[in-house]
This record gives C-alpha cells, structure tokens and sequence, in this order.
C-alpha cells in the first residue's frame, strides 16, 4: 500500500471516498454496490445482449409446444403439446438423422480428438529451435482458413474429373472416386478436414501445458534411467493429462453443434443419405420450408441429446481421473 | 549397494529407443507438414497454369503454361469486390463491438469487491451450456427487425461467453488487487480506473481479442446466409460459398461472360477458382505467425488451467 502512493485527488471524481479503501466487511450491500455503480454501468451493454440475443430466445423454446404464428409471438401461439416431437419420432428421417447425427460427431471425435496430443508430444522432443517453430507455425496455420474456403478447396480438389487427388489416384491404376457424391465417403472426408483443420490450434494449447511441466521431473526421471518412451508415458503425459480432461469436455460440449456449417457446405443431393444431420435437417426444415415450431422441437430434442451425451462424458472423465489419481 | 541401475544396457537401450523415436517422430511430423502444405502449394501452382493441364493432371510441382488470367479476372469482378467490402465493414464493426462487450464484462466479473458478481458470472455462464438454437434465434433477429441489415452481421453473435471468461481469468491474474485501492485513494472513478489503468496494463489480452475477433467475423458465413437476403449485402465468405461450392461462376456471369462456349467458360472457371482459394486465404496466412505470437502471450492457454 504505501509504496503505490499518491498523487493529489483528481478532482473530476466526486463519487471517490478516499476515506474507505476497504469496504468489503464495513458499508452495506447498497452501499457498497453504490459506491461501484460504474462498474454496473460497464457490465449493462453485456448484460443487455445477453438477455436479448441469449435469454429471448431461450424463452423462444417454448415455440416447440406451440404452433408458432408470427402474429401471437412466442408466449401467444395456441398450444400443440407434444405434436411436434410425436411427428418427429414417428418421421421416416428419424433413425436415419439420429444415426448420422451421432456417428458424424463421434467418429469425428474419436479420430480427431487424440491427433494433436500426438504431434504435441512430438513437436515437444524437438529442441527449441527454428525448426521447431517453423513446423510448429506450419501445422497451425490452417487454423485461420474459414470453412468455407477448406470445402471450397475439397470440391476442387477431390474433383472426379479434374481434382488432383482423382489424378493421382488414376496416375496409381486406380478408380476415380466420387468423394463429394457418395454416401459412404462424405464422413471420412468430413473427419479428415477436421484433422487438417483443427488439429494445430489444440496442439498449441497442448504445447503450452507441456512447456509449463517442471523440467527438474524429466532430469530426475532420466537419472533413474527412464527411456524416452518412459519418460512420454509418466512424465508428459500425466502433466497434460488435466488439459486433456478439459478440452475434451469442451469437444463433447460442442459434439453436436461444431460440426454443422461444415455439413452443410458439404452437402450435395447425392450424399444427402449420409451427410443430412438434425441440425442441417432444422435448417431445412425452419428456415427453408418455414415449419418453425416442428424445427424448434427437433433442435431441443438436439439440445436433450448433446447434454446427455455431456453428462454421460463428464462421468467417465471424472472417473477416470479418480482412477489416476489414485 | 548393488547398482539398481546398471550403467552400460540402459544407456545403450535408450539411445537405439531414442533414435528410434527421433526417426518416428520426424515421419509423423514431416508427414503432417506435408499433408498440410501440398495442398495449400498445390492450389497456388493450379491458379497460375493452364487449366487444361492441371485438370488432365499434369501439373504437381510447377506452373506449366503460367497464366495469370485466373487473378485478372477475379480481380476485375465487382462481385467480389463488393464482398471484400462488405465483409471489411462487418468485420471491423463486429471486432469493435464485440471487444467493447468481452473486455467491460469480464473485467467487472473479475471485480471479487462486486456486490452480486455470482449472481452475474452465473447468468453468464448460463449461456455456455444452455441455448435457444436457431429457429428462436432467427425469430428473434427477425422481430427486433435486424434481417438484412448491417447490425445483424454484428449483434447476433457479439458476445461468446468462453472469451468473457479468458478476459476474466486474464484480469484477475494479471491485474493486482491493490492497483485500484491506489487508484481510489488518488480519486480515479471506477471509468477512469478502467480506461486509463487496466486496458493500457492488458495489452496482450486486448491484442489477442481483437485477432480471434477479426478471423472469427472475416471467416463467419452462417449468419450472412440466414439473416442476409440481399445479394448485394453479401460478405466474401458468401460470395465464395456461392461461386467454389455452389459453383456458380457461370451464373455470376461477369467472370467468365466474355467466353464463347459453354465449355471455355467450365474450363477457365476452375481456374478462378483456384486464384480465388488463394486470394481468400493469403491474408490469413501472412497473419498467422503473429496471431500465433500473440496468443502464445495472451494467456489463452492459461485460461484453460482456471
């Protein structure tokens, strides 16, 4: 306190009471809250957005057990009860959507998820280095291109006729292979993207908890003669092991949300069989064909899905990290 | 004491192990360097040869049959001009609005002196694991009367709650208590607190912000495309959408209008395209290594351990 001293009062600012520095046990809550009232006044703009871009619509998800008319709003539309879910679980899409829906996000999740921890526990063996942040900038810069210009590439590059990836493939004796036309490649093509896509940025969050592991663990290890292999499994790895937990957490958050421009982008008439999700069905459905209440209903029903699927995940991490702990 | 660690196998054992996974390792990431790089190195050779030689796949390594009329007419096309244009203007706005948003909130969540802060952090955090999904979301959008203006490209998304929280791990880690007692007792309003002494303090959070936010709004296309129904509004991701996915380069009509047959226009189309994949990602490319600098610095990483 005393050597952050002091310069004379400013004397634009009425509200200061110089006389108590320490008010959190002293003044009362309305005081206390009207000694801060600016800081109020700089939370509103946020709290305002949340309520109307995040609250209202919450409050919109009733639209689901209602037939939605623009003219009664959200709180006025008559009634539906449970229509709108019946009509869904009854659909000839419903076992199909689910099925591409969960297999798309867990498979992408499966595949994609470990793939930076690899190159992480790679990269890092690298000594520090030019080398090491050139190939470090390199696998991450992929990063920064949008989806749609990565499915933009896709489609001329996996071209049947013209892609470089048929040319080869023909240049191989192969078939030329129709990858954005066919059911059964829109999901590996899908979660190799995703790999080439994504992995770089993780991979930096997970060189950044490996970088704040205690060199002292490697050297002690390595005088026990721990191998390098050795030194992987019970040096590095336990350090990231809380990052890991994290980020996966957040994946499994996000299993069924992330992946959905994407899919969309790589849709085409010819591999709808596989690449139509619920949430690309919603947006067909709500904003295309405008059935606002039905699409509601099969997005909360998502919503349901992903937060099971959430709670389910967390469990096992919890658990398995009990198991480590112990 | 018997030597528990025998000096002469382990030794000899790991250095043939270590080289072994010096050699795994330098496949793996040679390979993923390669796999990431080709591609990219690939489209700009095709931007700048012959279309006819890269479609028979003739064309790996180098240009053959260098051309630049890929470039030329993406460049003298006011489709995507106007894109660009667009998509400068929403980005900037969007950065700006949602920077102001991100950086207020959770410096006043990171206040541990604020009277209802759980109750705020709460609402915040709310958000993150529940949502209203699309068709509410538009519904919304749609009744404040925000379709097909400049501020749905802007407010809709402002405001991600996983940047609130970084900011506020940020300002609680870096920001000393103390500063504001001092700041107090010289007279400084909470405002001038704010201004003056913690945003010049979070210059790499501040830098870090305003990167994620650019790329995120240079790269958004979703909004454009149910809030926007006016073409001429459309930002570049949308534009790029339409012209590389949906193939529309034809019915663009300008960029290839000048060619006689039907055939002509298919072939030299493939070769914009390859210009335009380029021309789209270089910007973001060239910033990379410093976003990489910055968030390295910006404590992103560090959030996550809070």
């Amino acid at each position: 306190m005393t050597t952050l001293t002091l310069r004379r009062p400013k004397p634009e600012a009425p509200d200061a009471r110089p006389r108590h520095p320490q008010p959190t046990p002293g003044p009362s809550l309305a005081k206390r809250m009207a000694l801060r009232w600016q800081l109020y006044v700089l939370i509103a703009p946020a709290l305002l957005y949340i309520v109307v871009f995040k609250f209202w619509p919450m409050y919109g998800v009733q639209i689901a057990f209602r037939n939605f008319n623009p003219f009664d709003g959200f709180g006025g539309s008559p009634w539906a009860g449970l229509q709108h879910f019946q009509r869904f679980f009854g659909s000839a899409q419903f076992a199909t959507l689910l099925e591409n829906t969960i297999g798309l996000a867990v498979t992408n999740l499966v595949v994609a998820f470990p793939v930076p921890i690899i190159l992480a526990l790679m990269l890092n063996q690298l000594p520090a280095g030019r080398l090491r942040s050139v190939v470090q900038g390199i696998l991450y810069s992929p990063t920064f291109i949008s989806t749609v210009v990565v499915v933009g590439m896709l489609y001329l590059l996996l071209s049947p006729r013209t892609g470089m990836v048929n040319n080869a493939i023909d240049l191989l004796g192969g078939e030329r292979i129709l990858f954005m036309g066919s059911p059964e490649w829109f999901r590996p093509v899908f979660v190799g993207t995703t790999v080439w896509q994504e992995s770089g940025f993780q991979m930096v969050i997970y060189l950044a908890a490996l970088a704040s592991i205690d060199p002292a663990l490697h050297d002690a290890a390595r005088v026990d003669g721990a191998n390098t292999w050795q030194r992987l499994r019970h040096v590095d790895l336990p350090g990231i092991a809380p990052t890991i937990a994290v980020l996966f957490l957040l994946a499994v958050g996000n299993l069924m949300n992330v992946s959905f421009e994407k899919a969309l982008l790589m849709q085409t008439p010819l591999n709808l069989e596989s690449s139509q999700i619920i949430q690309t069905y919603v947006y067909q459905a709500g904003l295309q064909q405008a059935q606002f209440s039905y699409s509601a209903a099969i997005g909360l029903f998502n919503s349901l899905l992903n937060l099971v699927l959430l709670l389910t995940f967390a469990r096992l991490v919890s658990r398995l990290q009990g198991g480590a702990d112990q | 004491m018997p030597s528990a660690r025998p000096a002469g196998p382990p030794t000899r054992g790991r250095s043939a192990g270590e080289r072994a996974y010096t050699a795994v390792a330098a496949l793996v990431l040679g390979g993923a360097v390669v796999a990431i790089l080709y591609p990219l190195w690939f489209i700009v050779v095709a931007s700048l040869s012959n279309p006819d030689a890269v479609n028979a796949g003739e064309v790996w390594l180098l240009p053959s049959g260098f051309t630049t009329d890929g470039y030329a007419r993406l460049l003298s096309d006011a489709t995507v001009w106007r894109g660009i244009g667009n998509s400068a203007l929403y980005t900037s706005l969007a950065t700006v609005v949602s920077c102001a948003l991100v950086l207020t909130s959770g410096y006043v969540l990171a206040r541990r002196d604020l009277p209802w802060r759980r109750l705020l952090t709460v609402l915040f955090m709310t958000t993150m694991f529940f949502d209203g999904g699309l068709i509410p979301r538009y519904l919304v959008v749609k009744d404040l009367g925000l379709l097909d203006s400049v501020w749905a490209m802007v407010l809709p998304n402002a405001l991600a709650v996983w940047n609130v929280m970084i900011a506020r791990t940020y300002f609680r880690s870096a920001i000393p208590h103390e500063l504001r007692e001092a700041s107090q007792l010289d007279g400084a309003s909470e405002f001038r607190h704010f201004f003056s002494i913690v945003l010049p303090l979070s210059k790499p959070l501040v830098g870090v912000m305003v990167l994620i936010h650019l790329v995120w709004n240079w790269n958004a296309f979703f909004d454009a495309l149910i809030f926007l129904g006016d073409d001429t509004k459309y930002p570049l991701q949308l534009v790029l959408r339409n012209i590389l996915i949906r193939s529309e380069v034809a019915a663009q009509g300008n960029l290839t209008s000048d060619l006689a047959s039907y055939a002509e226009a298919q072939r030299v189309g493939e070769l914009v395209k390859y210009a335009m994949v380029v021309v789209s990602t270089l910007p973001l490319l060239i910033v990379s290594p410093f976003a990489q600098r910055y968030l390295n610095r910006g404590g992103v990483s560090g959030a996550l351990k809070a």
